[in-house]
């Protein structure tokens, strides 16, 4: 189940609906919004969807995840609105048997949200300054790998 | 139900097909430069990218039609699929969600 939702999200109370007695590992992933953008101090986020197709397309992704990965079961809702620093923007959870599968379909799911939902940010900046953030051009694997060198 | 007539006449050269009505919906940046969330558009142009170019030029859109993606009655469309009357059109600015 993929959702929108203009109230904050509950990680604790999304997490127990995925709760059953075969789901062995539990893999969530939680978004947060962050102080700081491409050196610029961001003091919060204003989020808006495309909301019928976001959730066909969301709906979509996790019926990939569900095909390609050995899971019980994925859930994704991603914030609409206006967020502060701190905020969860995304929650992506899945189970399964065993943790590779789980671990792998919630990086899928994350991963194709981010290509293929249509869902806007506005960074709004300490100057008072806003703009609607781009995603990175192809070929420029921005932010890359989370290793360190 | 019965819409008011527009008054100004449909853009020439833009596929010569017969003049329809599109519903048109913006968001984010779009939403801004349109100055609306959505309108009753009057065209004739034949496929969504004939319409892009109409409305980029009565809009002052900055995109161009490559850094977007468009949506036909809420799903993912190609730019060259012939524009039938009634039909809703989205077009979508780059996006970064999550």
């Amino acid at each position: 189940m993929f959702r929108l939702s203009s109230v904050p999200l509950d990680p604790g109370a999304l997490q127990r609906e995925l709760v059953e007695p075969r789901a062995g590992g539990c893999v969530s992933f939680e978004g947060r919004v962050r102080s700081r953008n491409e050196g610029r101090e961001v003091r919060g986020l204003e989020y808006e969807a495309y909301g019928e197709l976001a959730e066909k397309e969301g709906a979509r992704i996790l019926a990939e995840a569900r095909e390609k990965f050995a899971i019980r079961s994925a859930r994704c809702v991603h914030r609409v609105g206006r967020l502060q620093i701190g905020e969860i923007a995304v929650w992506a959870g899945v189970t399964a048997e065993h943790r590779a599968a789980a671990f792998d379909a919630c990086r899928y799911i994350i991963d194709e949200l981010k290509k293929r939902v249509p869902i806007w940010k506005k960074e709004h900046y300490a100057s008072g300054a806003t703009e609607w953030i781009q995603p990175p051009a192809a070929g420029q694997n921005h932010p890359g790998p989370g290793r360190k060198a | 139900m019965k819409m008011p007539r527009s008054q100004s006449k449909p853009a020439a050269g833009a596929g010569g097909a017969t003049p329809k009505r599109v519903q048109v919906r913006y968001f984010a940046q779009l939403r801004e430069q349109a100055g609306c969330a959505e309108e009753q558009v009057r065209t004739a142009a034949a496929t969504p990218a004939g319409l892009y170019e109409e409305l980029r030029g009565r809009h002052r859109f900055t995109l161009p039609a490559g850094r977007l993606q468009v949506a036909v009655n809420d799903d993912f469309a190609q730019w060259d699929t012939p524009l039938a009357d009634g039909v809703s059109v989205v077009f979508i600015p780059p996006f970064a969600g999550g």
